[in-house]
């Protein structure tokens, strides 16, 4: 059975009088293991289909089951569950918690699952030891650089240890220097067997992954993987 | 699970207070100068309440009261009431049960002469049982004598500040003052007794009775103050009432009449101030209580500004799992631990201003602040925090977190 199975997804918005169909019967299977490029010029819908992916908006009509439960159709606080025990956001602007120190931002999500101070903490440094942070657990994000910064927000992710890594634009504030970084860590990620779905408008960062799947006018219009 | 939630919201409640130490102080100040208020003017009228007490407790519970009533609406008519010697001779021999009757005559100002030293003191005409009426205790020499009214001499019992004013020995007793016209031989100087309500109380001079009466001449436009003690206190309304008949009897007053005088036991004194102390603890407490809700008002403004402020924050946290309650309960937790902290500032300030003057007022008891005023002032505080925390909580927990995400 498919991590995800995405069948004939709308998402409508209302502007004013007129309705905008921003995906517009969407299929798509993913399955456990899976490394995904969701790719599309501006306007094709990746961002709508991050936000239903990541369970931070519901679909107009149509299913969406993740990890085998119909997720479509739930209230916010169940989909606030969801997104904490399923998926590991990684945003473009790093979004870390700015007050709170590297390890305390990725102790945060367990807080949300009730976990117990001590047990979180030792959670947590095992997270940011995964990603080579180890060293940096007290500094706060505007003492970190934009790399390090984001693999803060890696083990943020992976600290629940969620079924899918969801990624949007991982490496858009990064320089070229530090998007190699953060692609060679997702490719380890990959590796150790973590699902990961990057939604991304540059084909360098696509090609890493081994299924690139390219939406236009909120249609899925190509589904390519590499050999 | 919820016990759970409690603490981290709790947590991160107190970090966020933390985090912003001065803004948060401002916010909360007005939740400190309300509870400070409150705090001051209970525990000044709770000193105020224990020293009027303390002071009526010389009377004792077996005494009655009779004086003149003098409101403005009859003295605008020009009718002026009295107590005169005459009613006093009256009631000393025709009530029953009277332990001691004793008369007081507050006279006008005089001026007391010493030497080339002059002084105005407020010259009292009284007997032998105003010593216990005024709690007056003798230094040096002796108080006055039933027989020194009796016989009308001329003597004084003086009190510490007229004896400094006048430069008088430190015992001036057989020394001669001279009152309006009058020699006068000190016979006793009283202890201290320090000031009350900002009235010096060591500032008089006490003659006898008779003496007051002879030298203020034969007009009949003396008022006396009676001080009755009885034998019985079962026996206070018979006396009361005899009291009442005997002086609008005296009066002339036909029966439709107000009485122009007023008979009061010591209770009665007691409990009309104390409802005057209450009235103003009352009044008091609805200006703190509009204080506190201007306070409460002021921590609403910076709340909704502070989940403004941070919704890009409340949008992390509900991206990465955060239930509606949670960030409710974390808001709300701020509001209230801002409130509380503000009460608890509030408590020990108005504390302080209360021990100031407590300080500052000579004879006056150290402050008290009763546990009803701890108690209702932090409950109080609690409370607003709760109800003006509640909207802006509310407000951040139900942010859509793709637009909350999306907010610069």
């Amino acid at each position: 059975m498919s991590l995800i199975q995405i069948n004939n997804l709308v998402k409508e918005y209302v502007m004013g009088e007129n309705i905008l169909r921003a995906l517009d019967g969407v299929n798509l299977g993913i399955e456990r293991n899976d490394y995904v490029a969701i790719t599309g010029t501006s306007g094709s819908g990746k961002s709508t289909m991050l936000n239903v992916l990541g369970c931070l908006d519901r679909p107009t009509s149509g299913n969406y089951v993740l990890n085998g439960k119909d997720v479509g159709h739930l209230d916010p606080d169940e989909l606030a569950e969801i997104r904490n025990r399923e998926i590991g956001f990684i945003f473009q602007s790093f979004n870390l918690l700015t007050r709170a120190t590297a390890l305390q931002n990725v102790m945060q999500p367990l807080v949300y699952q009730g976990v117990p101070l001590h047990e979180r903490k030792r959670r947590a440094e095992e997270a940011l030891n995964h990603v080579n942070l180890g060293n940096r657990m007290d500094h706060l994000p505007n003492q970190l650089s934009g790399g390090q910064r984001q693999r803060v927000a890696v083990a943020r992710a992976l600290v629940t240890k969620p079924s899918i890594l969801l990624a949007d634009e991982p490496t858009g504030n990064l320089d070229s220097r530090t998007t190699v970084e953060i692609m060679k860590l997702f490719d380890e990620l990959h590796k150790q067997n973590q699902t990961i779905i990057i939604v991304t408008h540059e084909p360098e960062i696509a090609n890493h992954c081994l299924r690139i799947v390219r939406l236009e006018d909120g249609r899925v219009a190509e589904d390519r993987r590499k050999s | 699970m919820f016990v759970f939630d409690m603490m981290e919201s709790f947590r991160a409640a107190l970090l966020s207070i933390r985090a912003h130490g001065f803004r948060s102080f401002l916010t909360t100040l007005g939740i400190i100068i309300g509870v400070a208020a409150v705090i001051a003017v209970v525990s000044i009228i709770q000193g105020l309440q224990f020293t009027i007490n303390q002071q009526f407790e010389g009377l004792g519970t077996n005494s009655i009261v009779v004086q003149s009533v003098n409101t403005f609406e009859r003295r605008i008519q020009g009718i002026i009431s009295r107590i005169t010697p005459q009613d006093f001779e009256m009631l000393s021999t025709r009530v029953e049960g009277i332990a001691t009757i004793s008369p007081i005559i507050a006279g006008a100002g005089n001026s007391v002469r010493y030497g080339s030293q002059v002084t105005a003191v407020q010259v009292t005409g009284s007997d032998y049982n105003y010593q216990v009426v005024g709690r007056i205790f003798i230094k040096y020499g002796r108080f006055l004598s039933d027989n020194d009214d009796q016989t009308r001499r001329r003597v004084a019992v003086i009190g510490e500040t007229v004896r400094q004013n006048l430069h008088l020995p430190a015992n001036p007793v057989g020394e001669y003052i001279r009152i309006g016209d009058e020699w006068m031989k000190v016979i006793g100087l009283a202890e201290e007794r320090g000031q009350i309500l900002g009235q010096n109380q060591d500032n008089m001079v006490v003659i006898p009775y008779g003496t007051m009466r002879s030298i203020t001449g034969n007009q009949n436009k003396l008022d006396v103050v009676i001080q009755i003690i009885l034998g019985d206190i079962s026996q206070m309304e018979v006396v009361q009432d005899r009291v009442i008949t005997l002086l609008r009897t005296a009066h002339k007053l036909a029966p439709k009449d107000d009485d122009d005088f007023r008979v009061q036991t010591s209770q009665q004194l007691t409990s009309t101030f104390n409802t005057v102390l209450t009235t103003v603890t009352i009044v008091a407490g609805g200006i703190v209580a509009i204080s506190l809700l201007v306070g409460g008002i002021g921590i609403m403004n910076i709340m909704l500004v502070s989940v403004t402020e941070r919704t890009r924050e409340i949008g992390i946290c509900k991206a990465i799992g955060a239930k509606r309650h949670q960030i409710l309960m974390q808001f709300l937790f701020e509001s209230l631990l801002l409130c509380l902290l503000g009460g608890l500032v509030g408590l020990l300030i108005g504390y302080g201003i209360g021990a100031f003057a407590a300080a500052a007022i000579p004879n006056f008891p150290a402050a008290v602040v009763p546990l009803w005023a701890i108690l209702l002032s932090v409950g109080f505080s609690a409370g607003v925090g709760l109800v003006f925390g509640i909207m802006p909580a509310a407000k951040a927990a139900n942010l859509d977190p793709i637009e909350a995400l999306r907010y610069e």
